[in-house]
């Protein structure tokens, strides 16, 4: 079982996000970065199949400049067998991405790819699906449960009202929502020996895309609210508020 | 002059609701490019819903039938919509169905897509799209070249009544090779909305106390008559209080419902990025410095075992 899992890095979710000099970006300044969240389930995922199978390999890749070497150290130190940092300048339009991967990941021999649901940044939720595409192989999306037997995978995923299953033979791209598994953390263990795995450097040109970012803003602030009371006191006033006022009752 | 392809989604042979804003959003774009709407329908054999369309802006609704469209079948419907020819741009629902067809869609074209925008509109010779990122944190403006594959979030837009001719043509669906077969959709244990869809969410925090808590807050999304969903702050389910489905945040759903009640939630930034959007927030929180009251629009300070039954009560009265 060969697989590998495209990173992603992120400013973590506690971020306040303050919009940079050009208007097009976040002021990164002070900005924490982690490993995207719905990528750790797709290193779980990876590593926990890998370890059923009893043999095999698993390889993290990611797109980005060299920042991305400590994001993908982490996940080594999770247990991800190596790394790939495919370096280059990634494009606002996830097809150009997508296409770079693709590229490197055609002639690999994996029998997985694996991808979180979707970056918590720009919330594209689209490369891994345009990988599958462009490689031409099964794709499922956002899973929440994945069993790999006998060459196929069988996963299920959330939909409006409802849980819906599919199949599909390997080689496979899934991406992976939270609820497929737990992540495990980085034991002292994992961090010692991820300095001593591989981490190719890989130089690619990201080809031109057809998205242009306009404009980054923040969202209008809320106005301030009215407290109406303290205790069940206060239901009442709430109730007429929301029926008068709001008319949402 | 360009068209507009509104590809709509189907389920057991009935139109998803949320067929009419989209094409709300296809018919000012393709007012804007001075084009025309097609809605494509993708069914296994006739699809309720489809005579509806022309009164909702449709000029053309253009139905695909195969077997294959019991079930949700992706690769059929990205041979469909590529052997229609050309378009200004191609919109679809950002359901869960919709946000796994869209990127799909735009790499078969060798095209751009916008994912998840609450705007889209015509900017110059590109397709201007507005969406939220960073979990709503902060608002994108992407333009977008070529033909691109725009997925419209569910609620952006009002159905409108348009009164177009939406004449029936029946399109073939040319060959196509299945790689993921859908076997099944099965309903949740317990048959509720779905936070992401329901018209009233009422979400609890770490202030329930106790999982078994989470029982006062169905009581009071019973009492909104169907209307309502219980969602929940990360921290409860990462404590597995609840499921992941009920999650609200940056790592759960983005909601706007028209009224988000917020019950012992503090109101980390987090959780906040995910329900700022919502019409009216009502907080009900001990600690008065919460964040939750920053955005809330009403708040009470006290016991929420004292607030929440009396405002169960109250609801349930109101609505009567």
């Amino acid at each position: 079982m060969k697989i590998a899992i495209c990173l992603r890095r992120v400013p973590d979710t506690t971020t306040k996000i303050v919009v940079g000099a050009g208007g097009t970006a976040i002021d990164e300044t002070g900005v924490k970065f982690v490993p995207n969240p719905y990528d750790e389930y797709a290193l779980e995922a990876a590593i926990a199949l890998k370890d059923a199978a009893g043999a095999g390999e698993t390889v993290v890749v990611a797109l980005g400049g060299d920042a991305v070497q400590e994001t993908l150290r982490t996940a080594l130190a999770m247990g991800v067998d190596r790394a790939v940092h495919l370096q280059g300048t990634p494009s606002a339009d996830g097809l150009a991405n997508a296409r770079v991967l693709a590229d490197h990941l055609k002639d690999g021999g994996y029998d997985l790819v694996l991808f979180g649901k979707l970056a918590v940044d720009d919330y594209g939720q689209q490369v891994g699906a345009m990988v599958a595409e462009l490689l031409g192989v099964p794709c499922a999306t956002a899973i929440t449960s994945l069993a790999v037997e006998g060459g196929r995978a069988k996963v299920t995923r959330e939909v409006e009202g409802g849980v819906e299953a599919a199949e599909c033979a390997l080689p496979a791209v899934l991406t992976c929502d939270k609820g497929l598994n737990t992540p495990r953390l980085p034991s002292l263990k994992g961090i010692m020996a991820a300095k001593k795995k591989p981490l190719d450097i890989v130089p690619v040109t990201v080809p031109a895309g057809q998205v242009t970012v306009v404009s980054l803003a923040l969202p209008p602030e809320r106005a301030a609210g009215k407290i109406l009371g303290e205790g069940a006191a206060a239901v009442p006033a709430l109730v007429a508020a929301l029926t008068s006022d709001a008319k949402v009752l | 002059m360009a068209n507009v392809l509104a590809v709509l989604e189907q389920r057991n042979g009935a139109l998803r609701k949320g067929a009419a804003e989209l094409l709300a959003a296809a018919r000012q774009l393709a007012d804007q490019l001075g084009g025309s709407v097609d809605a494509l329908v993708c069914g296994s054999g006739a699809v309720a819903g489809t005579e509806s369309l022309g009164a909702h802006g449709a000029d053309r609704v253009l139905t695909a039938t195969d077997a294959a469209f019991a079930q949700y079948a992706p690769e059929a419907i990205v041979a469909t919509v590529k052997g229609l020819g050309a378009y200004g741009a191609v919109l679809i629902a950002a359901t869960a169905t919709g946000k796994d067809l869209a990127p799909r869609l735009a790499a078969a074209m060798g095209a751009a897509c916008g994912m998840d925008v609450t705007a889209v509109s015509a900017a110059g010779g590109a397709i201007r799209v507005v969406r939220p990122v960073y979990a709503g944190k902060a608002i994108q403006t992407l333009d977008l070249a070529g033909t691109p594959v725009v997925a419209v979030r569910p609620g952006a837009y009002a159905a409108v009544q348009a009164g177009k001719a939406g004449a029936v043509e029946a399109v073939t669906v040319p060959a196509f090779s299945a790689r993921l077969m859908v076997t099944g959709i099965t309903a949740p244990e317990r048959a509720s909305l779905d936070v992401a869809e329901a018209r009233v969410v009422v979400a609890g925090g770490r202030g329930l106390g106790e999982p078994q808590h989470f029982a006062l807050l169905e009581q009071l999304a019973a009492a909104f008559g169907g209307e309502a969903a219980v969602g929940a702050s990360r921290a409860v389910v990462d404590a597995g209080w609840i499921g992941h489905g009920a999650q609200v945040g940056q790592t759960g759903k983005t909601v706007a419902p028209e009224l988000y009640i917020a019950v012992g939630v503090s109101g980390a930034i987090q959780h906040l990025a995910g329900m700022r959007t919502a019409k009216v927030i009502v907080a009900i929180n001990r600690d008065k410095d919460a964040p939750i009251f920053k955005v809330a629009d009403y708040g009470i300070v006290g016991d929420l075992f004292e607030i929440v039954p009396a405002l169960t009560e109250a609801v349930a009265k109101a609505k009567q």
